[in-house]
């Protein structure tokens, strides 16, 4: 789960990491307002969930009250990748001296928590990366000791700091951990943080993400999370606990596992289809989940079939098959509709579905060909 | 023989009252596995299946009592992090986690903490192992496999039975399907299980089911070019994900560039590997193979 720069902000500062003064307004006035407050000039940042926010237009320096009206209403009435803007960030203007890369990620392929830094912050750290790699230094954390000072030091060094400014570093490093193991997170990071004209560090932007996972033990966040982020397809799936992720295909799929899934709508792909979604109904699928999940898939007007794919495994194909049958009952197909039941229970299964509208096939490979021609409208 | 469990396995199920674990054991039991203890903390001096099997209330008691050596995780994510260090501190060798959703924070410290010991983690996020005719620890449904001479590795489930289904169908059989686990931080590797199928005489071909999201398929490919003798056939899943979206699978995500579907069959391709196009292609490339071997002779 990721987190509104604002909110990340608000937990970096109670930690001890400095941040501009500023406040988050919903209109042009309460923009305005703000900045009457805290005086010019002013940063307007868009509060969405999504990247290259800066190149949308979504992030603007302003330098008169003027400005200030006919921008944040600009901003706050525009769309940034889809996701409307409907909040908006009046920062404190800042000049700058240096401008620094800090964060802290898991590192999958070690195991381990890694801190990364580099001199030269304020764009995008894998641009970086790209360009110039040898600039940025990486720290791995011993989880069950933590960042150290010395290794936060070490940082410092290694980005060539001047050594007034190790100091105050060395503590917003270790608060950064500290955020990041206190909640969970799977990314924390400050870029740019900056050294202003006076020699003082400021985050000048935050991000913070929650592992999922966590979110059991870190109640708090469930308050924070952005339900406008999430399409409404994906907000009733979650419901369901369906895991849904919504494409730009024709061919609707609903399968059980994850891994099952990705292969069925790569197959859909070799066929010469586009996958409409990714749909995971879990083990034991009951006919509330079918149902519930067939009715998401169709009502994405774009769908032109719908391909069942089932494995029983534990769960029994005859199980399943009832729960189509519940769902076909309740939920208007207006597509056609192919089913693979393969596994434990499959001839039970398919035998249940008998005389059903719907098309049977034997291997993924015949069942995604099916999908494919009826979605274009052929006859077969 | 087969990997990491036989026959001879004595399995303890952590979490064995719960209604999975439960449900699990039995079928385990019907399959013919060494069920010998069960934990449920506040519950020991009970039994279970048909009161065949004890339940103790901690890891420690059951092996003291019954010299248990492999631990099946079922208990919920809240706790499970707990059982996996519980059965880490009482000496456990094999310990395999099939429950979901443990938080990213506590694997990284399991991960510290098991590298001073010597047992050895599957998953999280894992269906377990079958070495079919001997054995399954875990919820790998039995009858979808037979015995055989290729070992399966692979991040997923249901995937992972289509294939060996696949198999079974063609008269292949399995020697060890190991599920390391759909999580991003897991225990025991692709690359750990190709060393082991390496080492093992049974096992003559090797599957590897790898998925988008993170670089141990990359890092496979590294091991099958320079460790391994025997045919490696893989497929990966998730050409047509998009990125930056989780696909089912705590780990099943692009981030960032990193762990894409092209990257991972790239990397194997290169390395030798057979590639699948889709999951049920497998028989064919190893019938194909030892169709050829055969003609060689």
């Amino acid at each position: 789960m990721r987190l509104h720069e604002y909110q990340a902000k608000l937990i970096f500062s109670k930690h001890g990491i400095p941040i501009p003064q500023g406040r988050l307004a919903s209109t042009p006035g309460e923009a305005k307002q703000i900045a009457e407050e805290i005086g010019l000039p002013v940063v307007l940042k868009a509060q969405v969930l999504s990247g290259g926010r800066g190149k949308a237009g979504g992030v603007r320096l302003v330098k008169t009250m003027q400005e200030v009206q006919v921008e944040a209403s600009r901003i706050l009435s525009s769309q940034i990748k889809d996701f409307p803007v409907r909040k908006l960030l009046v920062d404190k203007g800042v000049e700058i001296r240096q401008e620094i890369y800090l964060g802290i990620v898991s590192d999958r392929s070690k195991g381990q928590p890694v801190i990364i830094a580099c001199g030269d912050g304020g764009i995008d750290i894998e641009i970086i990366a790209s360009r110039t790699p040898e600039r940025i230094i990486k720290t791995w954390i011993d989880p069950l000791i933590g960042l150290r000072s010395y290794q936060a030091r070490e940082l410092a060094n290694e980005i060539d700091l001047q050594k007034e400014y190790w100091k105050e570093f060395q503590q917003i490093a270790m608060s950064l951990w500290q955020i990041f193991q206190t909640y969970d997170a799977t990314m924390a990071e400050i870029n740019p943080l900056v050294i202003n004209n006076e020699g003082k560090f400021l985050a000048l932007d935050a991000k913070l993400s929650i592992d999922d996972n966590a979110l059991m033990r870190q109640r708090d966040f469930l308050e924070l999370r952005d339900l406008s982020a999430e399409s409404p397809e994906e907000a009733e799936a979650r419901k369901f606990d369906l895991s849904y992720v919504k494409l730009n295909g024709n061919i609707g799929c609903l399968v059980n596992g994850a891994g099952l899934a990705m292969a069925t709508m790569d197959t859909i792909k070799k066929c010469g289809g586009e996958p409409a979604n990714f749909l995971d109904i879990g083990g034991g699928a009951n006919s509330e989940k079918v149902s519930a999940a067939l009715m998401i898939i169709l009502s994405d007007p774009k769908v032109r079939s719908v391909l069942i794919n089932i494995f029983g495994g534990i769960t029994r194909c005859d199980e399943v098959a009832r729960g189509i049958l519940i769902a076909l009952q309740e939920v208007y197909m207006r597509v056609p509709l192919i089913v693979r039941l393969v596994g434990t229970n499959a001839e039970e299964g398919i035998e249940i579905l008998k005389g059903q509208d719907q098309i049977t096939a034997t291997t993924l490979l015949e069942a995604a060909q099916l999908a494919v021609t009826k979605a274009s409208g052929e006859e077969i | 023989m087969s990997i990491l469990i036989d026959e001879k396995s004595r399995i303890l199920v952590q979490g064995i009252t719960g209604k999975e674990g439960l449900f699990h054991s039995e079928q385990m039991r019907k399959y013919g596995s060494n069920i010998v203890a069960g934990t449920a903390p506040g519950k020991g001096g009970g039994w279970v299946l048909e009161s065949k099997v004890p339940v103790f209330d901690s890891v420690a008691h059951a092996i003291d009592a019954t010299g248990a050596d492999c631990s099946v995780i079922f208990v919920p994510a809240r706790s499970a992090s707990d059982a996996i260090l519980e059965s880490v501190a009482a000496g456990i060798e094999l310990i395999i986690c099939i429950t979901e959703g443990i938080p990213i924070m506590d694997m990284l410290m399991i991960k510290a903490y098991m590298q001073r010991s010597h047992s050895r983690l599957i998953g999280p996020n894992s269906p377990g192992i079958l070495s079919p005719g001997r054995s399954k620890a875990g919820i790998i449904p039995g009858n979808i496999a037979i015995e055989g001479n290729v070992g399966v590795i692979s991040r997923s489930g249901t995937l992972t039975y289509e294939v060996v289904y696949a198999l079974k169908n063609s008269s292949l059989g399995v020697s060890t399907c190991v599920g390391i686990g759909g999580d991003p931080i897991i225990g025991t590797t692709f690359k750990d299980a190709l060393v082991m199928f390496e080492g093992d005489p049974q096992t003559e071909y090797i599957i590897m089911i790898g998925e988008i999201g993170g670089d141990d398929e990359e890092e496979a490919a590294k091991v099958v070019f320079s460790h391994m003798s025997k045919p490696v056939f893989a497929y990966v899943a998730g050409e047509s994900a998009p990125p930056e979206k989780r696909m089912g699978h705590a780990g099943a995500i692009i981030e960032k560039g990193v762990g894409s579907a092209q990257s991972k069959i790239e990397a194997l391709g290169k390395a030798g590997v057979g590639m699948a196009h889709h999951p049920e292609e497998f028989p064919t490339l190893i019938l194909d193979l030892e169709h050829k071997k055969r003609g060689d002779q």
